[in-house]
């Protein structure tokens, strides 16, 4: 269920890493904790993010969700196609529900991620 | 057994604008008695709008009829209670809105001379003292619109005075039990907000205070009774561990209605509160507002009250500006001087025995409905109830139903619903409040209701999940409402 | 109740509370006393205040006929004593006739969204600024001289402590519009937004294309403020402003010694996620049928509590729907007539007298003295049952010999004879 070349944040974002590029979503588990998401808040292109601070947030009806970056790098895409379609995030988020891409400053920041099967024991163990 | 309410035909009513035709009006308005002028040539012609396109053109009766239907979709307090918890939905008393509209007083003018102004100062002084008195506190500002307008009006006086110390400080410590105003207020303020945990019994944690407060806290904001309903008992210490580091404690007095006639915030150690004039002093909701939040400060924080302030002068009362400490104005003029009118109603009908009575009566039906209930619903803390009481959905969760569902069904059963999921620290939270208004029928009937409810979650929770039923909408779509936000009728 | 709660007497449900913070004594307040004595106590108040006065003051606070079908609307208990309409099916009264005030404030303001309402103007106009600066990622506010004195106090009282700095920027001291050399002068790049009102505390309906250009150049917002909404019945709507924030006590509010009031904001749809306020969207329910909500509440303090928007909760709700009745009442064309009555009537006094400053105005203007001050021009206007105009001294010590008038429709032609007679 969880893609096993994703790593994983306690936060639930995940993030694939190809050489210098990175692409950052958020969880399965995340969207379903959230609800029905109806806006994604993210930042510009060319906006330097860091390891574990704020790069946005996602917001369901009653509650606003920080996303937290799990790499340090430069933001390169925005998925602009969740601006009028908020539930591809619901519908698709390892997917489809992309929601940044980056360059990064350092690659091997993932190593100390979890990977898909540790994240699958941590999501059940926090049910 | 559904028993208050009756499926009630309701009208169906479109919006004014496609009611609309051209032509149709409702005002009238005397003839000129001095010559026209034309607009273009006083005003300059780009200045001149066309015709406002889109607005209703109706006549009187169908203006009449419109919001009639409208209101008869609305529940309101003079249909039945209302247990929503720290709102206190208390009894409008129909004479305050006598009162408000005396000509002298709906029509005065800020402005007018103080000559002319001493029926609407007296008020105002009045209604200060009064509220000194119930607080327990040195001076009192009637200027702040709404409870969260005091909440900023209070945490601004305490910047003033550290400043004037030499340290505004960062920080304000809000528990995480707090309305989402006190957190608000403090970002406005411009402080950094650090919350505090409650401790196992859903109280502040004194020795997480003695830790959290360093000479970088400004103030703790609390409320009390807190927004478990339950009375913060170590509320003095926790003042003495602020003082003892130069902090202040403000308090959030939304829930005074379990405190007047019985203690007052100023006797345990308050520096600053605000008061909900639409709460506890029977202001009308009015669907949303106005309200008022008079704020009541100790003598050191007077200096810095809002300008101007009343002042005796002889026989008479003046606005005096000359207020070199002030904070400035919150706002323009003087306050929401008809809520002020409506509260100083409601605190001359009642009187000191009277609202000490409103104040027992409100902490007994809360209490009766927490012991009629506790059998049904989870009680997550044990601690006494004051005006309110919060239980959880622990026990309709595993049948699948949860704290929002029950209060839509509770709508079906004739009643508003009690707030849902608040505060944060109760997990499906059921905060109940039913104030000193509800007589033992309305009780049971709610009584009733709830007890229903819960054997409706265990034997058909799928009913309790799909309410309500019997309203004017089924469940509206949030969801869409908020990822396609329609905000205004245009024409198709 | 007692027994259920397994008590003797109702003192018991205070006997936890700690022996320090229980008060022994009654409060030292009077008996209560009945509804005859409580309207007694309020007709003497009122009778200290004057009755009987005619009256030409303005200056942010108009006297307006108040149509009977307001208060008809607004006494229904289904109105008057309902709660924020968080449960939209047993709501949809308040929620419905909220949309309508919404889409009616777009069409007079010319905005593409507006909410449902801040506590008064003074305080849209610290809201608006805040806005201006989540919106641009700026901190400075050019605000014009112009702009209600009490509103930019209210103002610099939230900008201080919210690190915003706010300057002034001069008006003209011959047309009474605002200096656009002196705009130009102090615009920078730091600058969130500039503020403007019209028609102004003076009564003039200023330069506010002029002044958006020179906002916009320098990559600011135009806040344009109005005090008199029934000015929005023939002014016609600037496109160059970007937030209007103002005040709608005209519309059907009594003057009520200064509130409660209804204050908005309006502005454009990209603004819309950066708006503070309660919001009403339109929707369906699980059946298809339009009904309405509060929607967009993740800017709000309850949900996104110290990162919100703003920390309003309870707002001017009734107040609004007075206003919403009264815009139905007036509709279309009342509207309009009413604006040119007006400026008939402002106008002809005028005639009468003579405007301190040149350029045009709606239902107020300013007039300097000759040989006596405005305080001694009001006490001799007094002795005819008149209350003249606001002495501007007490907020433009430039203006000492001036002072501003406003007349309305309420306003007679016998009663601007008698004050044109004291005055000239």
């Amino acid at each position: 269920m969880y893609p096993e070349n994703f790593r994983y944040t306690k936060e639930h974002e995940w993030v694939l890493v190809e050489g210098a590029a990175g692409t950052v979503g958020i969880t399965d588990h995340a969207q379903e904790e959230l609800g029905d998401i109806v806006y994604v808040d993210l930042p510009k292109v060319g906006a330097r993010v860091e390891r574990g601070k704020s790069l946005g947030s996602v917001e369901s009806v009653k509650a606003v969700s920080d996303i937290y970056s799990p790499v340090g790098g430069e933001i390169t895409e925005v998925n602009e196609a969740l601006a009028n379609a908020p539930e591809t995030l619901n519908r698709d988020p390892h997917g489809a529900g992309w929601l940044v891409k980056l360059r990064l400053t350092a690659p091997a920041e993932v190593q100390d991620l979890m990977t898909a099967e540790d994240y699958q024991k941590y999501v059940e163990a926090e049910k | 057994m559904i028993t208050k309410v009756r499926t009630h035909p309701s009208q169906n009513e479109a919006l004014l604008f496609e009611r609309s035709s051209p032509g149709k009006n409702a005002y009238q308005l005397p003839d000129l008695d001095v010559p026209p002028v034309d607009a273009a040539a006083a005003l300059g012609a780009e200045n001149v709008r066309a015709a406002i396109d889109g607005f209703p053109e109706v006549s009187e009766v169908e203006a009449i009829r419109h919001f009639t239907r409208l209101s008869t979709w609305n529940y309101a307090i003079d249909h039945g209670m209302y247990p929503l918890g720290s709102c206190t939905m208390k009894y409008n008393p129909r004479v305050n809105e006598l009162v408000a509209r005396t000509e002298g007083l709906a029509w005065a003018h800020p402005y007018q001379p103080e000559a002319l102004a001493q029926g609407c100062m007296e008020t105002m002084a009045r209604l200060e003292r009064i509220l000194a008195e119930i607080t327990g506190m040195d001076a009192v500002t009637l200027q702040p619109s709404a409870g969260a307008h005091g909440e900023l009006t209070g945490i601004l006086l305490i910047r003033a005075l550290l400043e004037k110390r030499g340290d505004p400080r960062k920080k304000i410590l809000v528990p995480d039990s707090a309305h989402g105003t006190n957190p608000a207020t403090a970002a406005i303020a411009g402080y950094a907000v650090e919350n505090i945990p409650s401790n196992a019994a859903g109280l502040l944690d004194v020795s997480a205070l003695e830790r959290i407060v360093t000479k970088d806290v400004a103030a703790l904001m609390v409320t009390n009774p807190n927004t478990l309903g339950v009375f913060e008992e170590n509320i003095v210490q926790a003042a003495e561990i602020l003082h003892a580091k130069g902090a202040m404690l403000y308090m959030d007095g939304a829930n005074m209605n379990a405190l007047v006639g019985i203690a007052r915030p100023g006797d345990f150690g308050v520096d600053a509160l605000h008061l909900n004039l639409h709460k506890t002093f029977s202001t009308p909701h009015g669907g949303g507002g106005p309200g008022a939040g008079p704020v009541a400060v100790k003598k050191a924080l007077e200096p810095f009250l809002p300008v101007p302030r009343l002042k005796r002068t002889g026989r008479k009362w003046a606005w005096d500006y000359n207020r070199k400490r002030s904070i400035g104005r919150v706002r323009a003029f003087y306050g929401n001087f008809g809520v002020l009118v409506r509260a100083l109603a409601y605190i001359l009908a009642h009187g000191g025995p009277g609202l000490r009575n409103a104040t027992v009566d409100a902490v007994l039906n809360a209490n009766y409905i927490r012991k009629r209930l506790e059998p049904y619903f989870d009680l997550p803390y044990s601690s006494p109830s004051m005006h309110e009481v919060v239980f959880s959905d622990a026990r309709q969760q595993p049948c699948g139903v949860r704290t929002g569902d029950i209060a839509k069904r509770l709508i079906d059963y004739g009643f508003h619903p009690y707030t849902v999921s608040f505060p944060l620290i109760v997990h499906g939270a059921l905060m109940i409040e039913p104030t000193e208004t509800e007589g033992i029928l309305e009780l049971d009937a709610f009584i009733d209701a709830m007890i229903s409810i819960a054997k409706e979650a265990e034997t058909d929770p799928q009913l309790v999940k799909n309410a309500p039923y019997t309203t004017r909408t089924s469940r509206v779509d949030e969801v869409t409402a908020a990822r396609k936000p329609v905000l205004r009728w245009k024409p198709s | 109740m007692m027994d259920a709660c397994g008590i003797d007497s109702p003192e018991a449900l205070f006997a936890h509370l700690p022996e320090a913070v229980r008060i022994e004594r009654p409060l030292d307040l009077p008996a209560g006393i009945s509804e005859y004595e409580i309207v007694e106590y309020f007709r003497q108040r009122a009778a200290e205040n004057g009755i009987g006065y005619a009256s030409f003051l303005g200056a942010g606070v108009y006297r307006h006929f108040r149509p009977v079908l307001v208060d008809a609307v607004v006494s229904r208990g289904e109105f008057l004593t309902s709660y924020t309409p968080y449960q939209a099916e047993i709501s949809q009264g308040t929620l419905t006739a909220i949309f309508e005030f919404q889409t009616m404030i777009c069409q007079l303001t010319g905005m593409d969204v507006a909410n449902a309402s801040m506590y008064d103007g003074s305080t849209a106009l610290p809201e608006a600024v805040l806005m201006a600066a989540r919106v641009t990622g700026k901190r400075r506010a050019l605000v014009a001289k112009s702009v209600h004195p009490e509103y930019r106090e209210t103002l610099r009282t939230y900008a201080r402590n919210a690190g915003l700095q706010v300057e002034e920027f001069d008006y003209a001291p011959e047309a009474g519009t605002i200096d656009l050399d002196d705009l130009d002068r102090k615009m920078d790049a730091s600058t969130a937004a500039v503020v403007v009102q019209s028609p102004n505390f003076f009564g003039i309906v200023d330069q506010v294309k002029a002044a958006g250009e020179i906002a916009h150049r320098a990559g600011a917002l135009l806040i344009l403020i109005s005090t008199e909404a029934v000015s929005l019945g023939i002014l016609e709507p600037q496109p160059e402003a970007d937030i209007v924030a103002g005040e709608l006590q005209s519309f059907a509010i009594s003057p009520s010694y200064g509130g409660p009031f209804a204050g908005i904001i309006a502005t454009r749809e990209k603004f819309m996620r950066q708006m503070p306020g309660r919001l009403v969207g339109q929707t369906t329910d699980s059946r298809g049928n339009r009904a309405f909500c509060l929607t967009l509440s993740t800017r709000e303090q309850h949900i996104r509590r110290e990162r919100a928007t703003s920390n309003i909760c309870t707002n001017q709700a009734l107040i609004a729907l007075m206003a919403t009745v009264f815009m139905t009442v007036y509709g279309k064309q009342g509207l309009r007539e009413l604006a040119e009555q007006n400026l008939a009537k402002a106008h002809y006094l005028a005639g009468r007298l003579k405007p301190r400053f040149g350029a045009g105005f709606f239902n107020e203007f300013a007039v300097r003295l000759e040989g006596r001050t405005p305080e001694e021009a009001n006490k001799a206007l007094l002795k005819k049952k008149i209350i003249g105009g606001l002495p501007l001294g007490r907020f433009y010590p430039e203006l000492a010999d001036s002072m501003l008038l406003c007349a309305t429709e309420m306003s007679s032609r016998a009663d601007m004879d008698a004050m044109a007679e004291v005055l000239s």
